[in-house]
């Protein structure tokens, strides 16, 4: 949508919005819908299920932005290479590829070892949801921790000389000021980046994790359906998204922004 | 420990004949390639359409645009790819059956190029828009007045005017496309990401052939950003060094 909010009420937007109504009157009508109560509960459930990885990996992802940020902008040369290294190859490669290797390629390489197998540890490596959260958050952490290492390099000389001046250690004075200067910056690419993590969710049910996603590819192979439940998890998404996209205005709106 | 090593170092495995799957995946490195080319190429055209009707269309047209881009980037590339795949191929077989010709087998190829092409159109309008809008209005004036014609305005002032806002979005864009196309394994098109599981099930050597692959798609994300840094320095000159 433009920046200029133009009003619903000009006739051509009734057309429209009329033409719209048909479409979606006319695919209730005549699509398929009666599988739709017998997975709608597997559905919400589906749909915690992509919000549940979705928080998560933001989080984590973010908590390893900040050090990845932080050693690429400022640390010494065998912090800043490897750091840098992450983020280009998590970056030039497809996040596809990155979640496959995890999961086919460090489940097999578990597989092997009795040691692994007999532990505790064994039933989470056996399924698939620890290798998505895995790949999601290490994608997650390279996007942002590039936006991070900017947001570190662009916080001006000017504070943390004034930090210094105050007679704060360098602990405090990152504490107090560098960091969260930092996360004022990075913020308003916060919002894009995590409807981009919403939109990398549905992957992991390449690998068996089951999301909304994956319970959609249930509805069509148990229906023979092709559109509905795709048009349906279009949908979905689409209010998830929005969703997401104001929760973020809200939030930045509480934020001041001054001389951001 | 020892027999990963021995596993991971079995390079005869991407040896480039078979029994090797080194042709394999550089061919499927090829299809990627295509696919990302052309899509590119698609979404450019829908780019530049979209972004010119923005601009210039009537109110019914740039609503329509905005409910098409707006729909495209908040749906998952998964998701589209499907639909896109289904929609575009049931499509043109009931046209084909219109105009009285049997159903045709679209090739995965064709049907990748198209459903990127869609995806990065929506992408790729927004940019071009933003690059349009960036070019100060009082030059475009300032050229009216001087006597050119549009075509010479958008030739010698808006274009060039452009190109240093428009260079930095599309060069992301296009590394977005090469990473898109691994989607396309979702649906069978034979691209890079989808022969290397090939490889890996077989011989099980998961491990090898998946970093093999993600060496290939680094090779591309880093030869790019060479020739990006070229453009965009070409597109710069003359303008205050960023950063």
């Amino acid at each position: 949508m433009g920046p200029e909010l133009r009003s619903w009420k000009e006739p051509h937007r009734l057309v429209l919005l009329a033409i719209g109504i048909g479409i979606i009157v006319f695919a209730a009508v005549n699509m398929r819908w009666d599988w739709l109560p017998r997975y709608s509960w597997r559905l919400v459930e589906g749909v915690g299920t992509t919000l549940w990885l979705l928080v998560l990996t933001s989080v984590l992802g973010f908590l390893l932005a900040v050090p990845l940020g932080l050693a690429q902008a400022a640390g010494p040369w065998w912090l800043s290479g490897p750091a840098r290294m992450f983020c280009t190859v998590i970056r030039g490669t497809p996040l596809l590829l990155q979640l496959w290797l995890l999961y086919y390629g460090l489940g097999s390489l578990f597989a092997q070892y009795p040691e692994i197998r007999e532990s505790w540890a064994w039933p989470y490596l056996r399924s698939a949801w620890p290798y998505g959260v895995l790949a999601l958050t290490l994608s997650f952490a390279g996007y942002e921790g590039e936006v991070m290492r900017g947001a570190f390099a662009g916080v001006p000389k000017g504070e943390l000389e004034a930090a210094r001046a105050y007679g704060m250690s360098p602990w405090t004075s990152f504490r107090r000021v560098w960091l969260p200067r930092a996360i004022h910056r990075a913020l308003p690419t916060l919002a894009g980046e995590t409807v981009l993590q919403l939109k990398a969710t549905p992957l992991v049910a390449t690998i068996t994790v089951v999301d909304v996603y994956a319970i959609i590819s249930r509805v069509r192979q148990d229906t023979y359906l092709t559109y509905e439940p795709l048009l349906l998890l279009a949908l979905i998404y689409m209010m998830l998204t929005g969703v997401l996209v104001l929760a973020f205005r809200w939030l930045e709106g509480k934020v001041p922004v001054k001389g951001g | 420990m020892i027999d990963w090593i021995a596993n991971l170092a079995s390079w005869e495995l991407l040896a480039l004949n078979p029994p090797g799957w080194g042709g394999v995946l550089l061919k499927g490195l090829a299809v990627s390639l295509q696919v990302a080319v052309g899509g590119y190429l698609v979404g450019f055209v829908i780019g530049v359409a979209g972004a010119t009707g923005k601009l210039y269309g009537g109110p019914v047209l740039r609503d329509i645009l905005d409910v098409y881009t707006t729909l495209v980037r908040a749906v998952p590339e998964l998701v589209l790819i499907l639909l896109l795949y289904y929609a575009g191929t049931d499509a043109l077989n009931q046209l084909m059956m219109l105009i009285g010709a049997g159903p045709v087998d679209i090739s995965g190829l064709v049907a990748g190029i198209f459903v990127i092409g869609v995806v990065q159109g929506a992408y790729q309008t927004e940019v071009l828009r933003g690059a349009f809008k960036a070019v100060p209005h009082g030059q475009i004036e300032a050229a009216r007045a001087y006597g050119m014609s549009s075509m010479q305005v958008l030739r010698r002032i808006t274009l060039p005017g452009m190109l240093p806002h428009a260079v930095p979005g599309l060069a992301n864009l296009w590394l977005i496309a090469t990473k898109d196309t691994a989607l396309l394994a979702v649906v069978g098109v034979a691209e890079l990401t989808l022969v290397t599981r090939q490889a890996g099930g077989t011989t099980k050597s998961y491990f090898l052939f998946f970093m093999a692959a993600g060496l290939l798609y680094l090779t591309v994300t880093l030869i790019s950003n060479v020739a990006i840094r070229r453009i965009e320095r070409h597109a710069r000159r003359g303008m205050p060094a960023v950063r």
